[in-house]
């Protein structure tokens, strides 16, 4: 594959052009992230008076936590229900509207709505369509023998997050699926129906096939999604509860942190989530790069 | 600041001798706003929002008004919470406030950072102000002292839980509305009779596990909450809220859930207690004494009562005081000599009985001073507003021991989320009342021993 190359007879200008975005990335990145790094090895009182380096006390602590292994197989199951919630609802919407000729737009529209809203309104949203008390969903679900009680059930409070934080994203997934739909090559399709295979085959044989890199990469934008911007929605509506049934590590970093004032250990936990979403974004590249070969 | 010059717009300005004395105008607030900028600023950062941090801001202005040498201005920084992380960052940063309210539960952080702290007694006596911790409600300074006796925050607002119940209900259900429960014994069995002759849903229900049915309750029945006079003596300390009277009291919360005559208020401060005992669903709740305005404006279609703390007979003939709640202002280091004058200033203004009962009145809070409860006596207030002196006289009734005395501890909010967690895993079968004190023990030991160490060097 043959690249453009552009030359500057400038030396300095190249490094001019980048020099914004560089600083950008260092004083709200890098900077903070290796400050991060730093204090995770620290032990330190609130006001910041002592220090200690403690080396992998908190690493080591954290890992033998219960709780903290608890909060990471919560997130497990928080990431992957909310990324295959709003990636399927989202494909579904999107094969919708591609079939649609004249009103295409206007349901496009309506169904990017929801990625304008500020996920702390998604979350308050859902709490009250949710409340136990003057709630719409539970007044149906008592209909159907169900007392909706997240406040002391914690399977029914990991469904209002996941279904507050998947609601969210399917209009972001339904935006990218729409356009790789419509990027599917028509000859294909319309060969495939002169053969005979009906609308649904077409979907499963040909489209989706060709929307592989797009799935890939939703589906690592997704968990990304769910393991960082996803704290709003738990703080509107469970506050981590109950019993840390939606403590999420994302939100035990707040817990931790900012309301415990525990630096040291949250700073920890930070480093330790940094960690993982590197190497699904490691994954991801990887990946991509073999699979966007055809 | 541009903003008085623009003030009287709708003047016509082709007036020419309206333009002159506009411009006067002009020039005589600059001079005012120049003879404000020489008094000395002193910022006070706050958690009170609402109706509460209306009553707090009027308080700052009528001291500005009462003097021109200092100028309080008053900065509301979001939850109790919120305001110590952000008090502690901007200490970090050089950017602290003078004055910052910090919630009871964040003393034992306060007291444990010397270097950052300026304590109250010493500031008053630096500054040749007249503070006597005599005149303070022993309860409430006995929580703020070190060891020795000095106060090291000055206490502002302070309450204690008591219990409200809804007198229409009790009589909708044969009870006599002027008797409410004194004992847990008569809640089970009042509810009993609201629940079964169907005057409400649910019998009682309750605010702040944690600090009402935890804390006050090892309080009220002479039971230590932890060890080394529940942290009074020190960070060594280790909790021992998992004896017997909590573990039976957790169960009997338990069993009252299971028969539909306790209602769950959630996590924390428990919103949904409230707002269960407004909509009569509930006939009881316990909550914080200054919930006692809020139960007054949202009472329109019922008569509240007011009364206190239920006890177990078996367990304490004569309750003991309950401990109190709320926050004091702490004053931080690194200001200059001027400001801490002002500080010191407005720290009398404060603790006059004036500004004192008028706070209390308005709010529901504790008078802080014994002067300020004289004068509210003077005034008939507890008269004519029957229930409102429960809170007083339930903390200050009998000779306050090492239990009731309060708590300290460090890292202490997070250990009231661990509180709040067992207990709802206790409500959802996860765990018996043992097993979920014990937990919550332990857990709550290894967060006070990261304290320790991150403490004692």
């Amino acid at each position: 594959m043959d690249t453009k190359r552009t030359t500057f007879n400038n030396r300095l200008l190249p490094y001019l052009l980048l020099a914004p975005q560089l600083a950008i990335t260092l004083v709200f990145f890098i900077w903070p992230a290796a400050q991060a790094v730093k204090s995770s090895f620290e032990r330190e009182d609130p006001f910041g008076f002592s220090t200690v380096f403690v080396g992998f006390t908190h690493y080591q602590r954290l890992l033998a936590d219960p709780n903290y292994l608890d909060s990471l197989w919560r997130t497990a199951v928080f990431a992957v229900s909310v990324t295959v919630l709003a990636m399927v609802l989202g494909l579904a919407f999107a094969a919708a509207v591609d079939r649609l000729a004249r009103s295409a737009k206007f349901y496009t529209t309506l169904l990017v709505w929801p990625y304008a809203v500020a996920p702390v309104v998604a979350g308050v949203l859902w709490w009250f369509l949710f409340n136990t008390s003057t709630g719409l969903l539970p007044y149906f679900l008592e209909r159907f023998g169900i007392r909706w009680d997240h406040d002391l059930n914690g399977t029914h409070a990991m469904i209002l997050i996941i279904v507050a934080a998947a609601w969210k994203q399917i209009s972001y997934n339904f935006l990218f699926f729409l356009a790789g739909l419509q990027s599917v090559p028509q000859s294909l399709i319309e060969a495939a129906a002169i053969d005979g295979s009906g609308p649904v085959k077409r979907f499963f044989t040909i489209s989706l096939p060709l929307l592989s890199p797009t799935t890939f990469f939703l589906f690592i934008i997704n968990v990304n999604y769910t393991m960082f911007d996803t704290f709003p929605i738990v703080d509107a509506t469970t506050g981590g509860g109950p019993a840390q049934a939606t403590t999420t590590l994302v939100y035990k970093v707040y817990q931790d942190g900012y309301v415990g004032l525990n630096l040291g250990s949250s700073s920890a936990q930070s480093v330790l989530l940094m960690l993982i979403v590197m190497l699904l974004t490691f994954v991801q590249f990887r990946f991509v790069e073999r699979r966007v070969q055809y | 600041m541009g903003g008085p010059y623009w003030g009287p717009a709708p003047i016509k300005v082709e007036d020419i001798t309206m333009l002159k004395k506009l411009s006067m105008a002009a020039f005589a607030v600059a001079l005012s706003a120049t003879s404000s900028l020489a008094a000395t600023e002193v910022t006070w950062w706050h958690a009170m929002g609402g109706e509460l941090g209306k009553k707090l801001e009027e308080i700052a202005q009528k001291f500005n008004e009462s003097q021109a040498d200092y100028k309080v201005v008053p900065v509301y920084k979001g939850s109790y919470p919120e305001t110590l992380t952000a008090a502690i960052a901007a200490f970090r940063a050089n950017q602290q406030p003078a004055i910052v309210q910090v919630f009871e539960v964040g003393t034992g952080t306060m007291m444990a950072a010397k270097g950052a702290v300026y304590p109250v007694y010493k500031l008053m006596a630096d500054e040749g102000e007249t503070f006597d911790p005599k005149t303070f409600l022993t309860p409430v300074t006995g929580y703020y002292s070190d060891t020795q006796g000095n106060i090291l925050s000055l206490p502002f607002n302070s309450s204690t839980p008591i219990m409200y119940y809804n007198k229409d209900v009790f009589k909708k259900a044969g009870l006599d509305p002027e008797v409410a429960p004194k004992t847990w014994k008569e809640v089970e069995e009042f509810s009993k009779k609201i629940v079964s002759s169907g005057a409400a849903k649910c019998g009682f229900t309750s605010a702040w596990i944690t600090w009402v049915q935890t804390e006050n309750l090892s309080a009220l029945h002479d039971k230590p909450f932890g060890t080394l006079q529940n942290g009074f003596g020190g960070v060594k300390s280790e909790f021992t809220f998992n004896g017997p009277l909590q573990v039976k009291h957790w169960a009997n919360l338990k069993k009252w859930q299971d028969e539909g005559l306790f209602k769950y208020g959630g996590p924390v401060g428990g919103d949904q207690a409230a707002t269960m005992f407004y909509a009569q669903e509930c006939a009881i709740t316990m909550n914080s004494s200054a919930g006692r305005a809020g139960v007054i404006n949202n009472a329109k279609t019922f008569t509240p009562g007011f009364a206190p703390l239920p006890y177990y007979d078996d367990e304490i003939k004569e309750p003991k005081n309950s401990i109190i709640g709320g926050a004091t202002l702490w004053v931080l280091n690194g200001k200059d000599k001027a400001t801490y004058k002002g500080v010191a200033k407005f720290f009398s203004y404060l603790s006059k009985s004036e500004v004192q009962a008028d706070w209390h009145q308005f709010t529901g809070y504790l008078p802080i001073t014994n002067a300020a409860y004289d004068l509210g006596q003077k005034q008939g207030y507890y008269q004519k507003n029957p229930g409102s002196d429960i809170a007083i006289k339930q903390i200050t009734r009998g000779t306050p021991s090492e239990n009731s005395k309060g708590v300290r501890f460090g890292n202490f909010t997070q250990v009231r989320t661990i509180v709040d967690e067992e207990f709802q895993a206790l409500l959802a079968n996860k765990k018996d009342a043992k097993q979920a004190l014990d937990s919550a023990a332990q857990r709550g030991n290894a967060l006070l021993r990261e304290f320790e160490a991150a403490n004692s060097n």
